[in-house]
């Protein structure tokens, strides 16, 4: 199948209006010497073929597994609204809104967006979108850098592991420098953490919760660092904002995290949602799109893309990042969720997903060898760290039909037998149950 | 909006003038008149050194943004705060209320040769015939 | 159109959660908690219904107007390629699964996907081999760069910078700039193609790269290509393909065969998947030999029995440059578009998105100026110089066509022409859709010529009129504000 409409006798007509004779004629600036090696492509195919195909694809990944593994990606219900609405045609092939009489759906959208992450975050400005909580934090970093002039960061390093090998993939051939200090009983170590900061430091970089599930307030943590004239970032889990203490109260510059858990499908990895939002006077310094209200010429209220000499299509090499197209469309899901959820929804969403996870807690740290620190806050996951492995642990659990976790030895040494369990508002009662349960057994074995 | 006398230009037309110790600095109406609807005038907080022939911010508008290069090298000792409300100001009195930034300078061999490569007033008079708009 | 907080009701609520049937915990500390609730929107699920149904109807989207916008590549997005990334086993996928012991037996379908997709790209642009990582195309061009930086660090060269043409898309220079390399700008000569005299003179032993779109962005095949890769090649300066133009030379030039080392794709362009309003999109990146070993990890590994892993085990890889494996979702959806054109599909994509750009070219071309007076690709550009001697500038032609229907082309850009307006009408389009677009735009041309002012008041019939851009820029209002606050 091709979606190409031109008859032959379009084709030949048109031809002749141009003045050639052939289609070939058209790529006479393309020697020969330069035509393909090869094009040994497949030859297409219809519709039922290839769904058939891909079915059967589709069909070879575990979805049936019971999934208790999160680690910043999580297993959330999505409205059956916000598919509907998020997949209209006049939201989906639309372009960037760069002609906003032509686009005020896109435009207004965004700005709800926008105005969402701000009320969520208690932050001043949102952007209308990053690539993903990851490429999100890098962005912050080299934004935190920009406005103090500095060239050090200072990571906890309860931060996502996931992020953080971004951020040093990404500055490779820069001059930023890292240091990373862990965290001491699940939380950040403050002694070391002010122990690491100098007059070189451009920010702090946070995590809440942290990668090992684990809540706190940063509130010290600021205000020790604007003492030294150190910004502070902190990547967030926006639904854990439905009851936990904000970027905008703790203080923080710089709050960024990843929006899949607002209403996108886990998708092996993308596409997802990376957000930013910051303090009001450091709103000129943020990369990305940004939307912003207007009137047009009779004074009716509408929204244009705005400070856009930040952006690379105007300062090229001086932009304040290269981004060009974000994540929109998964922009626009976030904020259909949320306005579904409302503001009840999202506290009740939250502290639905939390008794859950206390629930999950208790009937897991109950079982003979299992260790779990239950003075340690945490929102809707958390460390278990088990009497083997915990890689063992998750091979022999697939099997009697659960996802036990994520295995916390893959990337912080010396916990191997620490495993990341998370809980949403899809794992009932029972499946809690029967996951002990499978645990305890596998456990014995 | 003619220039008043005893200031010295960049090639890439800022002005620059010597008030005792400090050098104040702003761009010339040759360069306003490429500008139309300033939105925001970035400058730098008072303290940060600059360096001569280095952009030391920018001037933007809805479509574009321009550098603003340093004509001395030298520590930012005063910023026109007034513009962060009114950046339109450098358009409608470069010379005067839209000044951008003093500079103090240095030392004073390299200050005093930083300032004589500037050029004078019919150098630059006859730099911006060259140019063209 | 009020805001959706605007249509708050306080007590409203869109969506019902399950039944509680675990115990409810004792509460978080107040020291974790935040003080109040966020002031997110209080509506019904029909309120929110009816908010974003209302405001999708005031886009124009491809599958509403034709959006000839040059260097986006809007071409329709089809249908089932949204219906087979809904398949439950891609779409409920965890990306943690394969990094689990055994894992990746879990995800067979899903690695499969990408590797058959990386081996497609591989063969329609002659590289050895592709990583779907990246989720844009700057993105793409940011890890070529890395790659071009790894491989200089790993020969012991001293690079400082990147060669692009003046006729570049923004991206290419702040991309460089991201990864630690000036820019030198080289400009493009009267014939429209880089002006290779002044390219050998800034080619020197501290070239990193050179970064090209071809067909430029004016439209034009770069036809000294191979002259320009050999002279790269001898200082070991690598070639970068900027390959949002695919669309021109599918099945009829690969970028490999010609010279170059590095090449970014655009899928949200050339294979068709949806470009949502900004995003999201791919920009998958195809290396040659040299380059393979610095790419980023993970990268998908078919054994001999068929069965699919990720391999991380690569001492030169730059490292993690996404999360994961990519935009899953958008790379699913491109190889099922790939899957439905096949080879001939593919090789008449080019074909016909060239015929219909040169089509619309000689409908215009006596009443609009065309700096480049020769055959273009499948993206023509045109100046409004003519026109605006009368007053009447691109920005206003863009209008008075929205006011026709149509989705004005690129206007300003590229830069090095004045008055721009970059027409790209895709392959997908039919004749009579061409045809009614050269009808309006000449009719505004003769507008333009008897009643400018009319064209300058341009758009009449939408909604909103010429908003007011400044004034957004000045005094910024970029979110709602609560009451009381």
């Amino acid at each position: 199948m091709d979606y190409l409409p031109h008859t032959e006798t379009d084709v030949r007509e048109m031809l002749a209006a141009i003045g050639v004779r052939s289609v070939d004629d058209l790529f006479a600036d393309i020697g020969p010497e330069l035509a393909p090696k090869s094009f040994d492509l497949p030859a297409g195919r219809s519709e039922m073929e290839v769904r058939s195909f891909l079915r059967e694809l589709s069909g070879r990944n575990a979805t049936s597994l019971v999934p208790f593994v999160g680690g910043g990606f999580y297993d959330h219900y999505i409205p059956a609204a916000v598919d509907a609405l998020a997949s209209r045609a006049e939201f989906v092939t639309a372009y960037t809104p760069y002609q906003p009489e032509c686009a005020q759906g896109t435009l207004q959208a965004m700005y709800e967006y926008q105005s969402a992450i701000c009320v969520l975050t208690g932050m001043d400005v949102s952007n209308a979108s990053l690539y993903d909580g990851g490429t999100a934090l890098y962005e912050a970093a080299m934004m935190a850098a920009r406005i103090t002039g500095r060239q050090r960061i200072v990571m906890d390093s309860g931060v996502s592991p996931i992020y953080r090998t971004i951020l040093h993939t990404y500055t490779r051939n820069l001059s930023l420098e890292f240091e990373e200090v862990e965290p001491t009983n699940g939380q950040s170590d403050r002694a070391k953490l002010f122990a690491k900061l100098d007059d070189r430091t451009a920010a702090v970089i946070l995590q809440n919760p942290n990668f090992f599930g684990s809540v706190d307030d940063h509130a010290d943590i600021v205000a020790e660092a604007h003492r030294r004239g150190i910004l502070v970032i902190q990547s967030v889990y926006p639904l854990a904002l439905g009851l936990l203490k904000t970027p905008g109260e703790t203080g923080v510059d710089i709050a960024t995290g990843e929006g899949q858990s607002l209403g996108l499908p886990l998708s092996f990895g993308g596409p997802y949602l990376g957000f930013m939002a910051v303090r009001r006077e450091h709103m000129r310094r943020m990369p990305g799109r940004i939307v912003g209200e207007t009137v047009d010429r009779n004074g009716t209220r509408c929204y244009v893309l705005t400070l856009q000499a930040r952006e690379q299509h105007i300062r090229r090499e001086k932009a304040t990042s290269n981004i060009c197209s974000n994540e929109a469309l998964c922009a626009l899901r976030a904020v259909i969720y949320l306005s579904l959820m409302g503001k009840q929804g999202l506290v009740d969403l939250a502290k639905l997903v939390r008794d859950k996870a206390e629930f999950a807690k208790d009937v897991i740290g109950r079982l003979p060898g299992v260790r779990v620190d239950r003075d340690l806050p945490t929102f809707n996951e958390f460390t278990v760290i088990l009497p083997c492995p915990a890689d063992e642990v998750v091979g022999r659990m697939i099997r009697k039909g659960f996802v036990a976790g994520f295995p916390l030895g893959r990337y912080y040494k010396g916990m191997e037998h620490g495993l990341l369990v998370a809980v949403t508002e899809k794992r009932t009662r029972e499946e809690i149950v029967k996951f002990a349960h499978s645990l305890e057994a596998v456990l014995c074995a | 909006m003619s220039a008043p006398a005893g200031l010295r230009y960049a090639a890439s037309h800022e002005w620059a003038k010597l008030d005792g110790v400090r050098v104040r600095v702003g761009i010339t109406a040759f360069a306003v008149a490429e500008i139309k609807d300033v939105v925001f005038v970035d400058l730098p907080a008072a303290g940060t050194a600059v360096k001569a022939g280095k952009s030391f911010g920018a001037i933007e508008t809805v479509k574009a943004a321009f550098d603003l290069y340093a004509p001395v090298s030298g520590t930012i000792r005063a910023v026109n705060a007034a513009l962060a409300a009114s950046p339109e100001t450098v358009t409608k009195d470069p010379y005067g209320e839209g000044w951008m930034i003093e500079i103090e300078p240095a030392g004073s061999d390299a200050a005093a040769k930083e300032w004589g490569v500037l050029l004078d007033e019919p150098a630059y008079a006859a730099h911006c015939a060259t140019q063209k708009h | 159109m009020r805001l959706i907080f605007e249509r708050s009701m306080e007590g409203r609520r869109g969506v019902a959660l399950p039944r509680p049937d675990t115990p409810a915990a004792p509460p978080l500390d107040g020291r974790w908690r935040r003080a109040v609730p966020a002031a997110l929107p209080e509506v019904s699920e029909l309120d929110v219904v009816r908010h974003y149904t209302r405001l999708s109807q005031e886009n124009f989207s491809v599958d509403t107007n034709f959006y000839p916008l040059g260097s986006c590549t809007m071409k329709y997005n089809p249908k089932f390629t949204e219906a087979v990334a809904g398949l439950e086993g891609f779409r409920d996928l965890h990306p943690l699964l394969p990094q689990l012991e055994q894992g990746c037996l879990l995800t067979q379908g899903a690695l499969e996907v990408i590797h058959s997709l990386e081996a497609l790209l591989c063969e329609i642009t002659g590289m050895k081999a592709f990583t779907c990582q990246p989720m844009a195309g700057a993105h793409g061009e940011l890890t070529g760069i890395m790659l071009v930086a790894a491989y200089h660090r790993a020969r012991g060269h001293r690079r400082t910078h990147v060669i692009v043409p003046d006729s570049s898309h923004g991206t290419n220079p702040s991309s460089a700039a991201i990864a630690g390399y000036e820019t030198r700008t080289i400009p493009t000569d009267a014939r429209g193609v880089m002006d290779t005299a002044k390219f050998r003179e800034a080619l020197n032993d501290q070239t990193a790269a050179v970064m090209l779109t071809c067909p430029n962005t004016l439209g034009i095949f770069e036809s000294q290509i191979a002259e320009i890769a050999r002279i790269a090649h001898e200082r070991d300066a690598l070639m970068y393909c900027d390959g949002a133009n695919m669309n021109a030379i599918i099945g009829r030039v690969r970028p490999g065969d010609i010279g170059f080392d590095i090449v970014h794709l655009n899928l949200h362009k050339t294979l068709a998947t949806p470009h949502g309003g900004g995003g999201p999109g791919a920009g998958p990146v195809g290396v040659n030999a040299k380059l393979e070993p610095f790419l980023p990890i993970s990268r998908v590994i078919r054994r001999k029995d068929g069965s699919f892993f990720l391999d991380y085990d690569r001492p030169d890889t730059i490292g993690y440059i996404a999360p994961f494996y990519g935009n899953f979702g958008i790379l699913l959806r491109a190889y099922a578009y790939l899957l439905l054109l096949g080879r001939e599909g593919l090789a008449k994509v080019s074909e016909h998105a060239v015929l219909n750009a040169n089509y619309i070219r000689v409908k215009l071309r006596d009443v609009f100026e065309f700096p480049f007076d020769r055959p273009c690709m499948h993206e023509c550009v045109a100046s409004a110089s003519r026109q605006a001697a009368r007053g009447v500038q691109a920005i206003d032609i863009a209008k008075a066509l929205i006011d026709r229907g149509f989705h004005p082309p690129t206007v300003y850009f590229p830069l090095i022409v004045k008055e721009a307006m970059m027409i790209e009408p895709t392959e997908t389009e039919s004749r009579e859709t061409l045809d009614a677009f050269v009808a309006a735009m000449r009719e505004i041309a003769g507008l333009a010529e008897k009643d400018p002012d009319r064209v300058r008041h341009a758009p009449e019939t939408t909604r909103i009129c010429r908003s007011d851009e400044t004034k957004a820029a000045r005094e910024p209002k970029l979110r709602w504000i609560p009451e009381g606050s």
